[in-house]
């Protein structure tokens, strides 16, 4: 119990590391899940190639080696950037195959009636995605993607074995200061549950919002 | 679910002599970045010396060639434990969230909903740490918690989603409870459920690499040993690009071969009545129909 109390300041730095790692990442998932998403499902012959390799390689790629390749490889580039940023960068990326998966089923949800009677109104491939079909497929993608982000909040407990301030890393200087192991295990556990719980909250709001009963 | 040339035929429709044009033309462009971007990887590489012999010599070496295979075996035999602990583990809790014993019931779903809530790093290294494991049965056990209770699940919801005809024609052959179980309802969703569970073997195998951050000497720690030499002029991208190809082409042989399997058994005729969901990476999302 006295962990906690003790150490307020080293728990509170943790948990915003990893609330900050998911934030960013998040936002980065998203923008380039639905990116490639519309790749995937495009005309263009070669930009539905990029989707489908982009998704087949970070889906199956370890996000350790990920993580291993982007914040200890980079830098032998010339590429310099706090350990944070490479952080949101390899989670972004790995999350981002998963993000655009879930968009492209929720895509093929929406009944193939409704685009052929975007395409009689004259609408381009734009306009019928953009105003017709993604509006109806953000809407039954909630759940899948509030799921994948909850993976993404999990995953994030990687970085901090690659030294990057977050809740996981918090138990090497609470061993080193002596207190007891199991506690600062209980009280981190308790730190990922508070936010794998709001998340899911979160969009357990926006699906009774925009959800779709199907 | 339909597939992309469903939804493609829905997005857009069969193009005409100047869309085909003008998609030609984004399509040379999309290509042209692309080698652009190619090109500049390339020239990073060469111009921060990658290429240089002294980094690409180790690999030449048989004493780094085992120690790499050494990797890559410790790599799968983890995997191995993993994957057989883990269905076992899913096995027992499925049968304990279907249970008619309340209590029994009660444990099972919250084992399986603690332990799908944690992420699987922080079990390991609570393994590792705290109760002072040796790093590969530290590994295999955070693995086999957190994929058997998402087995479990799997195996939970193809049960239940076999047609309740099924069951009912069981029960009313005077069969038991577990002769329904094992010899009617099992069978049909074993077929089912076949491609989701070799899907989450993939997630098995990927994280084992977690391994090599609680110093198990798996194929990424191999890597790591060849990196950081200083002899070698620290190979780190020559490591990158050697290992990463091998740990992606593994994972994607498995994905590839559930995909063969998930498209078999849509066409046999005999898991008509089962229908399995893909098992979805994190929970935690209460009061959705199941």
């Amino acid at each position: 119990m006295d962990v906690l109390t003790e150490n307020w300041s080293l728990y509170g730095k943790g948990f915003l590391g990893t609330v900050e790692l998911t934030v960013y990442a998040s936002i980065l998932a998203l923008v380039l899940g639905f990116v490639m998403a519309s790749f995937r499902v495009a005309p263009v012959g070669s930009l539905r190639v990029i989707g489908t390799v982009w998704v087949a390689v970070l889906r199956n790629t370890p996000l350790t080696l990920l993580f291993f390749a982007v914040l200890l490889g980079l830098p032998r580039f010339g590429l310099v950037l706090p350990f944070q940023v490479f952080a949101v960068l390899a989670l972004g990326c790995y999350t981002s195959a998963f993000i655009c998966e879930a968009l492209r089923s929720g895509i093929n949800t929406v009944p193939t009636g409704q685009g052929e009677a975007a395409r009689s109104l004259g609408m381009s491939f734009g306009q019928t995605l953009n105003n017709v079909v993604l509006p109806q497929a953000f809407r039954s993608v909630i759940p899948p993607v509030g799921s994948t982000l909850i993976a993404l909040a999990k995953n994030s407990a990687i970085a901090g074995a690659f030294s990057v301030t977050e809740l996981l890393g918090t138990y090497k200087t609470l061993n080193e200061l002596g207190y007891s192991i199991i506690w600062s295990f209980i009280w981190i556990a308790v730190g990922y549950l508070i936010i794998t719980l709001a998340i899911s909250a979160l969009f357990n709001v926006l699906e009774k919002r925009w959800g779709v009963a199907r | 679910m339909t597939h992309s040339t469903a939804s493609a035929t829905a997005l857009y429709d069969i193009p005409g002599p100047v869309t085909r044009k003008r998609h030609f033309l984004y399509g040379v462009l999309s290509t042209a970045v692309i080698l652009a971007l190619f090109g500049w990887i390339l020239y990073l590489l060469f111009d921060t010396d990658q290429f240089t012999s002294a980094k690409w010599t180790p690999f030449t070496y048989k004493g780094i060639q085992e120690l790499l295979l050494r990797g890559l075996g410790n790599t799968l035999k983890a995997f191995a434990y993993a994957a057989v602990l883990s269905l076992a583990l899913g096995a027992v809790l499925a049968v304990g969230r279907l249970s008619d014993h309340k209590p029994v019931r009660w444990i099972s779903t919250l084992l399986v909903e603690f332990f799908r809530a944690m992420p699987v790093l922080v079990m390991i290294f609570f393994i590792f740490v705290a109760l002072k494991v040796q790093p590969l049965p530290a590994l295999v056990a955070g693995l086999t918690l957190y994929n058997g209770s998402v087995l479990a699940e799997v195996f939970r919801t193809g049960i239940n989603s076999v047609e309740r005809g099924q069951r009912e024609a069981a029960y009313a052959l005077g069969m038991r409870k577990t002769q329904v179980t094992t010899y009617v309802l099992a069978p049909q969703a074993v077929r089912a459920m076949l491609p989701t569970i070799i899907s989450q073997l993939v997630v098995a195998l990927k994280d084992t690499s977690l391994g090599y951050l609680i110093t198990y000497e798996e194929f990424l720690h191999a890597g790591k040993l060849i990196a950081s030499n200083l002899d070698y002029d620290l190979p780190f991208i020559p490591v990158v690009m050697v290992i990463s190809p091998i740990y992606i082409g593994m994972c994607m042989l498995l994905s590839w071969f559930a995909t063969w399997v998930a498209r078999r058994e849509r066409r046999n005729p005999k898991t008509e009545g089962t229908g399995v969901a893909a098992a979805e990476p994190g929970t935690l999302l209460p009061g959705r129909p199941k």
